[in-house]
């Protein structure tokens, strides 16, 4: 019998370095971050933008990044999570909270919706059938306009103060509606943090490095794929879901697959499979947007210019890239 | 213990006039065939003979268009891949298969998870030690203790099989199916392997496909010769070393 050896029951051991101080206390580091956020930021709306946008590429990036897949049909669980909380206001006058539980079980819904279908394809397949069912989405969506207004939009989602256990906020003020939408994220961060820590994090990242081999090892792959794809629209939901009650309108853009590009943008330029990635790149490329577009109306060309750089230059990302220095 | 894992001698695997056909072409062609209990069989061939077809088709990669597949008596025919490391069948591939990226000790962490938790999206994983435990003791029966935090994209070509021995060893199978595991060793490698091979078949039955003759009969307790998708012929090492049909599909072939 081989000798085993010692010491075996010890984990990596924390070196003290400043990366791994920040990988132990990613959650507590977010959150102090996402707290002085606003204050920095040219205006508290661009902040709360951020927030959401970097929610949203957070979910999409379980499925990008983690799982290895391209879904070009992330709008369509963003834009129903918005939707569904929107009508459960305005058609049906659901308190907040109740709504936004219904744009998160729209987002999951939708996610098994799409994902039953699409998730047995490959490769540009999957980003294609994905985009093809977000496009019917879109139309669906587009044509019951006695629920969601057409091309209009979703009017009249007037959420003036939350009620939260007796105490009465004021949600129309924008550094106490960030905060508000701010304990959101914080918490969608926490459950994607155990989320990726968990068995089922391990099994992610093997269906993602090799799929024949983790079916061998005795994971069932679609299955894994399929849950993913879900979670991932939980996480999509929740942001349009905020979305719907930052904006008080859902525009029916949310819904058009530049909304799925965005994403895939956001992902790439903050580094996709790292966890923050997604935030910092939401954060980089709105506030660029909106730096940009004060001076020239072509502004979309120089963000574009800055993106195809930063995919030429630091094809990990912009956190990607700073992990990878932090690790040597 | 039940009747069915008894003595030696008793049959963990049977193949029922199995045959597979891709399009027009028959890969393989009516193959019945019975493995014993704690025993390693070889299946040797020519290239082109049906062996990996053969293979693929003991260990579920694909179902046959034909026969059945019996394990420890209970039909297994077409249930999905997975299924089967479930009931205590592993593989080993013959292009090398691991998860590159990952560190060799969580390939075989992974490969030791898959029969503890797979679906927990909440609890840490960290709280799984024993798997961590687990893992390492399979690094060290495999050699690879000293390469654990290495992704194993770093490995070298014999030490990446010899993962992929220790991921098939992970779910703990009663039966362990090797294709071809010492393809593209060089000498040195391959007589570790053949060493470690013997070693796991003490405590597990172990089939083997093997494209060279010459390495199995040392070590085989029978040995099938497939060619041209068909059983040619079974036996003994000694037996097959002397029968004229698998003396003819080999001559003029040079061992390499």
């Amino acid at each position: 019998m081989t000798e085993t050896p010692q010491s075996i029951k010890q984990p990596a051991a924390a070196t003290g370095s400043w990366y791994e101080f920040a990988t132990r206390h990613r959650a507590s580091i977010v959150a102090a971050v996402i707290l002085v956020f606003p204050l920095v930021m040219p205006f508290t709306a661009l902040a709360v933008n951020i927030l959401i946008y970097g929610l949203y590429a957070l979910g999409f990036n379980l499925v990008f990044g983690y799982l290895g897949l391209l879904s070009f049909g992330h709008a369509a669980l963003f834009g129903t999570g918005a939707y569904l909380c929107g009508i459960a206001i305005v058609h049906f006058g659901w308190p907040w909270y109740a709504a936004i539980a219904a744009g998160v079980a729209g987002g999951l819904l939708m996610a098994l919706l799409i994902g039953v279908l699409a998730i047995r394809t490959r490769g540009i397949y999957f980003a294609m059938v994905t985009m093809a069912l977000s496009q019917c989405v879109y139309y669906l969506f587009y044509q019951a306009v006695d629920l969601t207004g057409g091309e209009n939009g979703l009017r009249g989602i007037n959420v003036r103060t939350i009620d939260l256990f007796g105490l009465r906020i004021d949600f129309i003020n924008p550094m106490i509606r960030y905060y508000v939408i701010a304990a959101f994220v914080i918490a969608a961060f926490f459950v994607m943090s155990r989320i990726l820590a968990s068995p089922f994090g391990a099994v992610i990242e093997a269906v993602r490095e090799n799929e024949m081999r983790a079916r061998a090892s005795g994971y069932d792959v679609t299955l894994t794929r399929l849950l993913t794809f879900v979670l991932s629209g939980g996480f999509c939901g929740l942001a349009g879901a905020l979305q719907a009650l930052h904006l008080s309108i859902v525009p029916i853009e949310i819904l058009h697959y530049e909304t799925s590009g965005l994403v895939v943008m956001i992902a790439l330029l903050g580094g996709m499979g790292t966890f923050f990635g997604p935030m910092v790149g939401a954060a980089v490329f709105l506030v660029l947007e909106n730096v940009v577009s004060v001076w020239t109306v072509h502004w979309q060309l120089i963000v574009g210019a800055i993106f195809i750089a930063c995919v030429l230059f630091f094809p990990a990302g912009i956190w990607g890239t700073l992990i990878a220095r932090g690790r040597r | 213990m039940s009747a069915a894992e008894g003595q030696a001698g008793d049959i963990i695997l049977r193949t029922r006039g199995v045959g597979k056909t891709f399009g027009k072409i028959v890969a393989l062609n009516n193959i019945s065939a019975e493995f014993s209990k704690g025993a390693i069989t070889s299946i040797i061939g020519p290239n082109g003979a049906g062996k990996s077809t053969y293979f693929n088709l003991l260990c579920g990669a694909f179902p046959p268009t034909k026969g059945s597949v019996e394990f420890e008596g209970k039909d297994v025919t077409g249930l999905p891949q997975h299924r089967f490391a479930h009931m205590g069948i592993a593989k080993s591939f013959q292009i090398t298969s691991v998860f590159p990226q990952l560190t060799t000790r969580e390939n075989i962490r992974v490969g030791l998870q898959a029969l503890v938790s797979r679906y927990d999206i909440w609890r840490p994983r960290a709280r799984l030690t024993e798997l961590v435990e687990r893992a390492d003791e399979l690094l060290a029966l495999v050699g690879l203790w000293e390469s654990r935090e290495r992704a194993a994209k770093t490995l070298a070509h014999g030490e990446q099989r010899a993962l992929e021995i220790g991921m098939a060893l992970a779910s703990q199978p009663r039966l362990l199916l090797l294709d071809e595991p010492t393809a593209g060793m060089s000498p040195e490698e391959t007589r570790i392997m053949m060493d470690l091979i013997v070693k796991l078949a003490k405590e597990r039955t172990v089939i083997l496909v093997e494209h060279k003759m010459k390495l199995v009969l040392g070590i085989s307790d029978r040995i099938l010769v497939l060619h041209h998708g068909e059983l040619l012929a079974e036996g003994t090492p000694q037996e097959v070393r002397q029968n004229e049909a698998v003396k003819r599909v080999y001559l003029g072939q040079r061992e390499h």
